[in-house]
């Protein structure tokens, strides 16, 4: 099914995040004595459009940097826009009030690399997953036991664990304390941050069956926020790939790595360390991410692609449908 | 690497070897025992990718090369044969002089190798200067040239920043620019790319693999990562909970791996070919190394284990060149 064909569940036009970064001591000094004020602005999301379909797995992936995951926690609703709607099934979500508003922010539910930090170490994993369906009403407090023991049997955790604190638990372990924590307030979407990342190898393979089982029986919609190209090439249907705070490509994850469009991703897959059973001679793209701080005038890439002409350096090229249900951002497609 | 040449490299006199080496930690909990009987050898100019999931030893093993265990931990046997000496019983100014001369470490952060208070510069020419003789002028020209060989660019202004006016990717540059500097017999890299984007890993892979063939440099590229190690190295060695339990040629290891770990690992990669369907995974964790059970260490979560795992595995090479620690191996799909 197409991205088209399912109802919108999250709907992004125009989302911008500036972050201002305060001046530090010498700056203000420097301000006071007459000279240049203020801070300098990091663009991180700039004018990111994009749709979700109930049910689809999307993916989002880029080099650190480019600003995926502070698109992500606008997305979750974790971060304040600057500019730009976020629409939720249909309706903005910054206008709705009451008990709509307190739905659309329950029902997508964010999941986070660290789970060290994302964790209270001084609450119990009882309280950690049970919290929050209390305070919002979804289950009474006679009855949090059960839910808990319930969900955490859900994500392959022993119930006779709840009363442990998250130190006594591995890091596998408490990837799944994370899931079952977000689970808890039963969410229509999951925004996953580099939520396997920090695990190992065959630990990381047990939490992506978690996600794929856990998507059929919640019937559930994910945005997975990663960098590592193979999980998300697994595990996704659609991909969208950022370099510096806008989308360059979107396209299924087929049609993606089959015929990357735009040269940037054409690189990033090339650059993916595949298992291969001969030594393969790497021959890397040129130089570094430059620093969004000041981000090259025109198409951000331009400085390191190959394929540059006059005019990538003066006109940022606009995201163009190049084939059904696929978008690219560069210049190349309208020659 | 062509066959004969391959030949060439496995019959050479090894760099390194190191025999039966047992490196434990003594906490207040017990006897951890990080590295547990660990063999393994690399010739000059070989990359041996050294394979494993956290915790397993892997880079205890590194360290225990270059003797640079913590206070806690000893190595309690073995031999670490290396330039016609045993580095477990050499005193340690010798072993220091070796550092950074004849072996040369890279760690995961370049900020454990990198001074954050002093200039590229200056580290990179006192580098030089604790093993050779030579004009600053000279070492400083050296260290320029250095990083203009792992693909710095304009080399002259970043010998004059510091560390952290450097990128990451940059840094890691830096850190490999420093290892290389006195030409070193043997490099150990430990989990060098782990923090880095993509394209600068491949980038850092690059320059690695440039290195060692331009300067037959014997490489131990530690990694928890199979596809990079697999891409980079000649042979590979997996370990688990504190023993080699698999190694061979890369080819071999990867296409037909011997031991059910290595499988299961392989497995866990999530692969073009099969998306959106379940991983074989291995299931359960990785034991304490505290209170290891008796018998084969893989034991608990092995499919394929039986009444005669309970008592421990001996390597064994069920195959030419390939070496296993396993009673049941794979080896319906191996034979030649």
């Amino acid at each position: 099914m197409t991205a088209a064909a399912r109802a919108p569940i999250i709907e992004a036009r125009g989302l911008t995040k500036r972050f201002l970064k305060a001046p530090d001591l010498a700056e203000r000094a420097s301000a006071w004595l007459g000279g240049k004020a203020g801070g300098e602005v990091v663009r991180a999301v700039d004018g990111v459009s994009l749709t979700i379909g109930k049910g689809e797995v999307v993916g989002l992936a880029g080099e650190s940097g480019c600003g995926k995951s502070t698109l992500g926690r606008m997305i979750a609703g974790l971060l304040e826009p600057s500019e730009g709607v976020l629409l939720y099934k249909g309706q903005d979500r910054a206008t709705l009030t009451g008990s709509q508003a307190k739905a659309a922010r329950l029902a997508v539910q964010m999941i986070f690399q660290d789970p060290y930090s994302s964790l209270n170490p001084r609450l119990r994993v009882e309280a950690a997953v049970g919290e929050a369906p209390l305070v919002h009403g979804l289950v009474s407090r006679a009855d949090v036991a059960r839910y808990v023991a319930d969900i955490l049997k859900r994500v392959g955790l022993d119930p006779e664990l709840r009363r442990r604190f998250p130190h006594q638990f591995s890091g596998g372990q408490r990837s799944r304390i994370g899931i079952a924590r977000a689970l808890a307030v039963k969410p229509e979407f999951l925004v996953c941050d580099e939520a396997i990342a920090a695990l190992d190898v065959s630990i990381q393979a047990q939490i992506i069956n978690l996600f794929l089982d856990l998507r059929e029986a919640y019937d559930l919609t994910y945005l997975f926020i990663s960098h590592d190209l193979g999980v998300v090439q697994h595990i996704c249907d659609r991909i969208l790939i950022m370099y510096l705070g806008r989308i360059v490509e979107a396209a299924p994850t087929r049609a993606l790595f089959e015929s990357p469009n735009h040269p940037y991703t054409r690189a990033l897959l090339a650059e993916v360390p595949r298992i291969s059973l001969t030594k393969r001679t790497f021959h890397p793209i040129k130089g570094e991410i430059p620093s969004p701080l000041d981000p090259p005038p025109g198409c951000h890439f331009h400085p390191r692609c190959q394929h540059a002409m006059p005019r990538c350096r003066t006109e940022a090229p606009a995201l163009r449908t190049i084939a059904p249900g696929r978008t690219s951002a560069c210049h190349l497609n309208d020659a | 690497m062509t066959a004969a040449v391959e030949a060439e490299v496995v019959n050479r006199a090894p760099t390194l070897e190191v025999v039966d080496l047992k490196t434990h930690f003594f906490t207040k909990a017990g006897v951890v025992r990080a590295v547990d009987g660990v063999s393994l050898r690399v010739a000059p100019g070989e990359v041996l990718g050294l394979v494993g999931e956290s915790g397993c030893g892997k880079s205890v093993t590194g360290y225990s090369i270059l003797g640079l265990i913590d206070p806690s931990g000893r190595i309690v046997s073995g031999r670490i044969a290396f330039a016609g000496r045993d580095l477990v019983r050499l005193p340690e100014d010798e072993l220091r002089a070796l550092r950074g001369s004849r072996i040369a470490m890279i760690f995961q952060d370049p900020m454990m190798t990198l001074n954050p208070v002093l200039r590229v510069d200056t580290q990179m020419v006192e580098a030089i200067l604790a093993h050779r003789r030579m004009p600053h002028g000279e070492a400083w020209a050296l260290a320029r040239d250095a990083l203009a060989q792992v693909g710095i660019p304009s080399p002259e202004r970043r010998l004059k920043s510091y560390p952290h006016e450097l990128s990451g990717g940059m840094r890691q540059r830096v850190a490999i620019a420093t290892a290389f500097i006195n030409k070193p017999d043997l490099v150990i890299a430990d989990e060098p790319t782990t923090a880095l984007d993509v394209t600068i890993q491949a980038q850092i892979l690059h320059e690695a693999q440039e290195l060692c063939r331009r300067t037959g440099t014997a490489m131990i590229w530690i990694s928890h990562d199979l596809a990079v190690v697999s891409s980079l190295a000649d042979r590979i060695a997996v370990m688990y909970a504190g023993v080699i339990v698999e190694e061979g040629r890369a080819s071999d290891v990867i296409g037909a791996p011997l031991h059910p770990y290595t499988r299961g690992l392989l497995g866990s990669v999530p692969s073009a070919n099969a998306r959106g369907t379940r991983l074989a995974q291995i299931p359960g964790m990785t034991p304490s190394l505290i209170n290891l059970a008796p018998g084969c260490r893989f034991r608990a979560r092995c499919p394929r284990a039986d009444a005669e795992c309970t008592s421990e595995p001996a390597i064994s090479e069920p195959l030419a060149h390939r070496q296993v620690r396993c009673w049941r191996p794979h080896l319906e799909g191996a034979m030649p």
